[in-house]
């Protein structure tokens, strides 16, 4: 089986489990990119069909919602906070410092596909400022050097 | 012998080394032969402390914070498993002051128990709201939430009683009850806290609502930057089935129940209520126009609750304890307890939840403890990134929606965030004009478009071009956006944007003379 048809029945399958719910085209699409790690484009016309939408519906949801995406991610997704709280405790300084380090900008992806960056407004962590969350894992009051810390342990874990 | 001790499973205190040091305690207790039992329980929300270690003595739960995993041997020889003395000791828990001034009633259990036993839940008065419900007519259930003086803690603060009421006298086949838990707001982790922390008391909450006004399916419309709070909801439903506390037949009273985690997808905007319900249904988040209210034509145009995370977790209490108890705390019309958030620069950050009236300045001095960083708070935004700057010379406005709405602030979801005297608030006036653009829906022109004309004017005004025409462009552009939206996003980022220019005009390169009010 090629690649594209392994995805096509891993989206398949997604979508035969959750069709009926109601509303169920947030879950389908959550369901591919927990998979996946993205919504392929041509995922598109099978949750189409199965929904009874049109393809330009379904790609109008995908490109809504900031979290979807159509691309592949880097191995691992750094969340950077840009929202107020995060910025009274020297976020903007880590966002530089983040970018420079990465060598990359926001929804972008290193060369050697270890980390792709995305701006996050809020991870709900204001209380420990500035936050930043690596895959599902959040991490608060980041510095510099503690931001040194952390991605050289998820580089350890690649 | 056994020892109990505490370590927080809250994503904040997680964020700061919590499962680090939970198993950096669990192989120093093996290595030493000692046999201890850690519950990872919520957050007590002193987050300056955190990760906050407790410990179970016949005396209380002592403390010790901040922890780091470099300080676990030392604790172990300090044996601080008997509440031994240690220079992290703080002492009993309940006995610290930033604790003791609190009004706790959402947050009651918080930090106390295990957030995802049932067992734990019960006996630490959970469900009594619930059992005092099955017993009574959905009018007074209504009436009793009416009585409480509950407003919305989402940031509209509309009666929460009302909004059951339209949709108890609405029929339909089907009702849905809807949490927005979509907290968004920067400066705002209450509900995360709750979630995380006490799921049963929002499941509960939005059960006793089922019962009140006839809803049998209920949501969580949860956003996905919460995956610590996803875990545990998802948790504590399952075991809330298992016990027969959801389902068809709740507690032996014939009456259904059903609830359901659904996630967002990183839009702010979808935490407002049509919004949602759009999002819910599988569509792009774009705003609804008003009428129909959602409590008469919402989710799947059926009449629908839609409250928010730390509305329908106050409702077991009211339930239990009447709605007299409740509304006997607070000011004014602003009745109950708030849990403010304190963030941002802020020496002691946390969870404060007292009754409505204490002014912002008790907040950020006497329970903050002024700035992080030592220098003078300069401005505070209340109420998430829509909500206004306050200067200064409004710190001593009470905490309470009327006398905000009087300043032209807004109390939002109670989110404080503080900021010193190195604020440009040119730059945050056109971070949050930026912050529009990037989460408008689209649908509205001025808030599609006047947002990104904002941030263009902001950098002409913030690299100080034409200023006598920018100004006045900036104000009309805020008067546009103000006036022709028709959510909150369009309609209040002028909030901050305006107060920072009518408060902090120099940070604009204008002097105050120069400056008019809005």
């Amino acid at each position: 089986m090629t690649e594209s048809n392994t995805i096509q029945a891993t989206v398949q399958s997604i979508i035969d489990a959750l069709k009926d719910k109601p509303g169920a085209l947030l879950p389908i699409l959550h369901g591919v990119q927990d998979t996946l790690g993205y919504v392929p484009s041509d995922s598109v016309p099978a949750i189409a069909k199965a929904l009874q939408l049109s393809r330009a519906e379904v790609h109008g949801v995908i490109s809504f919602y900031h979290y979807f995406r159509d691309t592949p991610p880097g191995k691992h997704t750094i969340h950077l906070c840009r929202a107020e709280s995060c910025q009274a405790m020297g976020g903007k300084d880590l966002e530089k410092h983040v970018k420079e380090r990465l060598g990359i900008d926001y929804h972008e992806t290193t060369a050697d596909g270890k980390f792709s960056l995305e701006p996050v407004y809020c991870l709900g962590n204001c209380a420990c400022s500035p936050a930043i969350q690596i895959d599902k894992e959040v991490y608060g009051r980041v510095s510099a050097d503690s931001f040194e810390t952390i991605i050289n342990e998820s580089e350890a874990l690649a | 012998m056994s020892f109990t001790i505490y370590v927080p499973c809250d994503s904040s205190a997680i964020s700061l080394g919590a499962n680090r040091i939970a198993t950096a305690i669990a192989n120093e207790a093996a290595k030493r032969n000692i046999s201890i039992t850690i519950i990872r329980n919520g957050s007590r929300g002193l987050f300056w402390l955190e990760p906050l270690v407790e410990v179970l003595t016949s005396a209380g739960r002592i403390a010790y914070g901040p922890v780091q995993v470099s300080d676990v041997t030392s604790l172990f020889d300090a044996k601080f498993y008997e509440g031994g003395d240690h220079l992290l000791a703080l002492g009993l828990t309940e006995e610290l002051e930033y604790l003791k001034k609190q009004d706790r009633l959402t947050f009651a259990r918080i930090g106390k128990t295990d957030p995802v036993s049932l067992e734990d839940y019960i006996n630490n008065e959970g469900y009594k709201g619930l059992t005092h419900a099955l017993n009574q007519t959905q009018a007074d259930i209504v009436k009793a939430v009416t009585d409480s003086g509950l407003r919305g803690r989402g940031g509209a603060a509309f009666p929460t009683g009302i909004k059951w009421n339209t949709v108890l006298n609405t029929p339909s086949e089907q009702k849905y009850i809807i949490c927005n838990a979509d907290e968004g707001d920067s400066g705002t982790f209450s509900d995360r806290m709750v979630m995380e922390g006490d799921p049963f008391v929002l499941i509960e909450g939005m059960t006793i609502a089922g019962i009140a006004v006839g809803a049998t399916q209920g949501y969580i419309y949860l956003r996905v930057e919460y995956p610590h709070a996803h875990i545990a909801l998802n948790t504590a439903i399952q075991k809330a089935y298992e016990a027969g506390y959801l389902g068809d037949d709740i507690q032996g009273s014939g009456k259904a129940f059903h609830l359901e985690v659904r996630l967002g997808a990183g839009a702010y905007v979808c935490g407002e209520e049509t919004s949602l319900m759009e999002s819910l249904e599988g569509k792009r988040g774009l705003v609804r126009f008003k009428p129909p209210l959602p409590a008469i034509s919402g989710l799947f145009g059926k009449p629908t609750v839609v409250n928010n995370v730390i509305s329908l977790a106050s409702v077991p209490i009211i339930l239990d304890k009447g709605g007299d108890y409740y509304r006997d705390f607070g000011m004014g019309r602003s009745r109950g307890t708030l849990p403010l958030q304190l963030a941002g620069n802020i020496k002691r950050t946390g969870l404060v939840e007292v009754a409505f009236g204490m002014t912002l300045r008790e907040l950020l001095y006497d329970f903050g403890g002024g700035s992080a960083s030592g220098r003078p708070i300069k401005a505070v935004q209340v109420g998430g990134p829509l909500g206004a700057y306050l200067p200064e010379s409004q710190f001593d406005t009470p905490l309470d929606y009327e006398a905000f709405a009087a300043n032209w602030t807004v109390l939002g979801h109670g989110g404080v965030v503080a900021f010193d005297d190195t604020a440009n608030m040119a730059e945050l006036a056109r971070y949050n004009m930026e912050f529009c653009a990037v989460e408008s829906c689209g649908k509205c022109t001025p808030c599609r478009i006047g947002s990104t004309r904002g941030y263009e004017v902001m950098d002409e005004i913030i690299a100080g071009q034409a200023l006598d025409k920018n100004i006045p462009l900036l104000r009309d552009l805020c008067n546009t956006l103000l006036n022709g939206s028709l959510c909150a996003l369009g309609g209040m980022t002028p909030y901050p944007v305006l107060s920072a220019l009518n408060h902090f005009p120099k940070d604009f390169g204008i002097d105050d003379q120069a400056n008019t009010a809005v």
